[in-house]
């Protein structure tokens, strides 16, 4: 009866040699390395570029261990290990002085990173060790709260500009039209105007909703977006400020960044490594739009000016040099129609100047406005947590085709590349709020995996001692059962390829620690039938089979904890909740097949078994 | 070795009553302190800014304190924690000014009065996350409670389901009344640590309640009470050693787990000793008061041939 058939060990036997071989990876550490990307949209990084760093390196003499190129759909990247961190910091210097040789427009970021150091042919067999997370690598967590009524805004902002173009376009006379609020409000003299201008905005503009009204003498009507628009707006909003930060990521150079949407309008960034949270936090916390709007120089405004009001109609803003200027508040441009921009020199007078290329709708507009306002001048305006700053005015000479615009005047080379790498990183298209923010220093990181790890540790060892002593060979059966456990439930997130945190570590502990429950179930019925003056066989047997319902059952209700923690906790609680939830199904294998494979292979064969090895079972004396 | 020689059932259930009556007023203490004195939460429910720095030498406090105040701080909180050399800074939420900044300049300022400071870990709550935590929070709890009603109900009995619950809800307010007495700092991983004892506990009255429905099955001529008590006996071992190894590991991230896990292990500690208690002497007393009887446990059989397959074991 204590027999199992052949396919039942076989099966323990495979997820001992799976659990070994997916858990390996993880011991074999992480070794430091460089790594080369593509700074550039336009620049691509092919396998040539790994024989051009691998040449830096031998002129050098920097010995490396070991070179690979990795091509990841469409981005390249170059990766190369070397023995210690001073070679590696001393390679990354090198490395990028030879690839970038004007630092102000580097075309290629290259990084520190770790990277396993596990062997090739574990990684061949999928065989990954597990990602760190932040609090046991150290490294930047940063919660991002978009602000989607600042989308909104935007968005009612610039459908003003354009229904002001169809109706010119369509030579519809009308008496204005403003953002009010979360809606647009269009004013008309007449009635048949008003119409006509309905009509033609309802097949230009299916996703406005239009309504009449009077106001007073004059005929208005309210426009406000419909509600799948709106959606639209916020999802675009959220996605092209995902995009956007991943370009600034990007250029601060972070080996493995974490960008993901979270809920319906927020945004997890993880920089794993980086320390300098400071530049970190400007990078991202630039939380910049560019906007191009004309400037009122009329003397009308110009009087306002020195008078300190603002006209309607009008906003007023300040410059680099902190002067005053009224500018329209009507956007010609976005940053969403510009392309490109590079930091570069004017032809003729060599002044520092950021060279734009706007796409095509964005060039027909800029072709419009600038043959419409020779002789006025342009404000490039960028915005910045809600404030606006004239970033240059430049005078329109003559009317600019093409979409390339050059941006220059009194600004450094130094702040000419700023401008454009704040540009290129892309604006965003709603602002946004850093709302939780986590810092761990690397040698705290280190310090918590030392901590996790041995709490488990001198807990496994204390139970493993515990178990030997009181159920003799039984307890080495538990024992060894429950090691299965570890190595199946570090298996599986090796091969989930999940992220381990502290909460996580505790949570395997903690999983230990319950699993071992199952053990003590099955040991103590076995005594029990023991006791009830059952044959040795007979109580193996009756032991496992008993104690399997009552295993079931109370796995179950913790499972049901486990999934709650999984369904509502956030952050550390989830990957408490990933790890129990995964350490119950695995301690009831563990406990109640690889335990039982044990103890059938032992016991099972012998016919006439006087006793077993499970403690003293005493009985009462009655 | 053989820890428990129990020769005769053991009367857990004459008691009852005072150990329920006992029971009880803990709870009643449980929760007058967590009304009166409230949790000292963590800035991951109330939102704020909490730094860890690291000297070379032990922490000058009051240098510290200083450096704080001079940013123009009022409510803020100095202290060591772990070495003498560990310090952390608790910063209200707001100050005027931006949230996500404060961490730089104070860092800024600490530097200036000691330039050997290293910054360990900074962690930033706005308000609007904690308000969610809450709110999971208590969903989970909901949740948890809900679905293991449910499953008991079905799997065993409502009485039993009633009968867990309770008890072990009994144990979840009483973990939090420590906290709320001693003002033990309650953060996110002591709420996943109070959640996965509410299922630990339960997993203990499972056990107990098992051994109740085979009795209840074994033995026909028992009382109610006879049954109980014998089934707690049964299981009085198991359940020693297996909360005893239990808490081994938890110990050890008690000793060897640092700041982090401690007071995650300490709301585990005390969870697993009301979990062995409650389970022994509160949830079956509340099945056997609520009238558990023997028809509750073995279903009614209508045709006579399908005795013997559910009285098999």
């Amino acid at each position: 009866m204590n027999r199992y058939p052949l396919w039942k060990y076989l099966t323990v036997l495979i997820a001992v040699v799976i659990g070994l071989l997916y858990t390996l990876p993880n011991l074999y550490g992480e070794s430091p390395a460089v790594q080369v990307s593509s700074a550039k949209a336009t620049l691509k990084i092919d396998a040539g570029m790994l024989d051009r760093v691998q040449g830096i390196l031998q002129q050098a003499k920097i010995a490396s261990a070991g070179a690979s190129f990795d091509q990841n759909g469409p981005v390249g990247t170059v990766r190369v290990r070397f023995a210690n961190t001073d070679t590696q910091i001393q390679a990354r210097d090198l490395i990028e002085k030879a690839l970038n040789p004007n630092p102000a427009d580097p075309s290629y970021t290259v990084a520190l990173n770790l990277l396993p150091a596990s062997p090739s042919w574990l990684s061949a067999i999928g065989a990954n060790p597990m990602y760190l997370g932040l609090d046991l690598r150290g490294g930047v967590h940063f919660l991002l709260q978009v602000d989607m009524q600042g989308a909104l805004t935007a968005r009612y902002d610039s459908l003003v500009t354009d229904l002001r173009a169809i109706l010119r376009e369509q030579r519809i006379e009308n008496g204005g039209i403003e953002r009010s609020g979360m809606s647009i409000v269009l004013s008309f003299s007449n009635a048949a105007t008003r119409d006509r201008a309905v009509s033609a905005l309802r097949t230009r503009h299916p996703d406005l909703q239009m309504t009449e009204r009077t106001d007073g003498t004059r005929l208005q009507v309210v426009a406000v977006l419909s509600q799948t628009a709106i959606t639209t707006v916020q999802a675009k909003a959220l996605s092209q400020n995902i995009t956007t930060l991943h370009n600034r990521i990007n250029e601060l150079g972070v080996a493995e960044p974490v960008i993901q949407q979270q809920g319906s309008d927020r945004i997890v960034v993880q920089l794993p490594g980086v320390q300098d949270v400071a530049k970190a936090k400007d990078i991202l916390g630039r939380t910049a739009t560019l906007e191009i709007r004309m400037v009122d120089d009329t003397p009308a405004a110009a009087s306002a000016l020195a008078a300190g009001t603002v006209p309607f109609g009008l906003e007023r803003y300040q410059d680099r040099d902190g002067r005053p200027i009224l500018v329209r508040r009507q956007v010609v441009l976005t940053g969403e129609n510009l392309q490109d921009a590079q930091a570069g020199r004017d032809s003729q007078s060599q002044q520092a100047a950021v060279h734009l290329t706007l796409d095509q709708k964005g060039a027909r507009i800029f072709r419009d406005v600038t043959r419409d306002n020779i002789g006025k001048r342009m404000a490039i305006l960028l915005f910045e947590k809600g404030r606006g700053e004239v970033v240059t005015a430049p005078v329109i000479r003559g009317e600019i085709p093409g979409g390339q615009v050059q941006i220059s005047g009194s600004m450094s080379a130094e702040e000419a590349a700023d401008t454009a790498l704040l540009l290129r990183a892309g604006s965003l298209a709603a602002p946004m709020e850093i709302i939780e923010e986590r810092t761990i220093g690397p040698s705290l990181g280190a310090d918590n995996i030392a901590k996790g790890f041995n709490s488990t540790l001198y807990g496994f060892i204390a139970i493993a001692i515990f178990m030997l002593v009181y159920y003799h060979l039984f307890g080495a059966f538990s024992t060894a059962g429950l090691a299965l456990n570890i190595l199946l439930l570090l298996a599986i997130l090796s091969m989930l390829q999940a992220t381990l945190t502290l909460p996580g570590i505790a949570a395997i502990a903690l999983t230990l620690g319950m699993a071992i429950d199952a053990n003590v179930l099955i040991n103590e019925r076995i005594r029990e039938e023991l006791r009830n003056g059952e044959s040795p066989q007979n109580a193996i047997h009756l032991g496992f089979e008993r104690a399997w319902g009552t295993i079931l059952d109370s796995n179950l209700t913790t499972l049901i904890v486990g999934v709650a923690l999984l369904v509502f906790g956030s952050g550390p609680v989830r990957g408490f909740a990933v790890v129990h939830c995964l350490g119950i199904l695995t301690s009831m294998f563990s406990a109640v097949v690889g335990v039982r494979a044990l103890a059938n292979l032992w016991y099972g064969h012998k016919k006439k078994l006087q006793s077993i090895s499970i403690g003293t079972v005493w009985k009462p004396k009655d | 070795m053989e820890l428990f020689r129990i020769g005769r059932t053991i009367p857990f259930m004459r008691n009852a009553l005072v150990l329920n009556a006992i029971s009880f007023l803990t709870f009643v203490a449980a929760v007058f302190f967590i009304v009166a004195k409230g949790f000292h939460l963590s800035i991951e429910f109330t939102g704020g800014t909490v730094m860890e720095v690291n000297y070379a030498q032990a922490a000058p406090l009051d240098k510290v304190r200083t450096a704080v105040t001079g940013l123009g701080y009022t409510d803020f909180q100095v202290q060591n924690f772990g070495t003498s050399r560990d310090v952390m800074i608790r910063l209200p939420l707001g100050a005027g000014q931006s949230t996500a900044t404060q961490s730089d300049t104070v860092m800024k300022a600490l530097k200036a009065s000691d330039s050997t400071v290293e910054l360990r870990r900074v962690e930033f709550v706005g308000p609007q996350v904690g308000k969610e935590l809450v709110e999971n929070g208590l969903l989970a709890l909901l949740f948890v409670v809900i679905g293991i009603t449910l499953y008991l109900a079905v799997r065993f009995e409502w009485k039993f389901a009633v009968a867990g619950v309770l008890a072990n809800l009994h144990d979840v307010v009483i973990i939090l009344g420590f906290f709320a007495f001693f003002q033990w700092e309650f953060s996110l991983s002591v709420l996943a640590g109070v959640l996965a004892v509410l299922g630990y506990s339960v997993n203990e009255s499972v056990v107990i309640m098992d051994r109740i429905r085979e009795n209840f099955r074994r033995d026909r001529g028992a009382t109610v009470r006879e049954v109980i008590d014998g089934a707690i006996t049964q299981t009085i071992s198991r359940t020693i050693i297996t909360h005893g190894s239990t808490q081994m590991m938890v110990l050890a991230m008690l000793l060897f787990g640092g700041p982090t896990l401690h007071y995650f292990a300490l709301a585990l500690t005390i969870g697993i000793w009301f979990g062995i208690y409650s389970s022994v002497f509160v949830a079956a007393a509340i099945a056997m008061w609520l009238g558990i009887k023997r028809e509750d446990m073995i279903k009614p059989i209508k045709k006579a041939d399908e005795v013997e397959e559910v009285y098999q074991e």
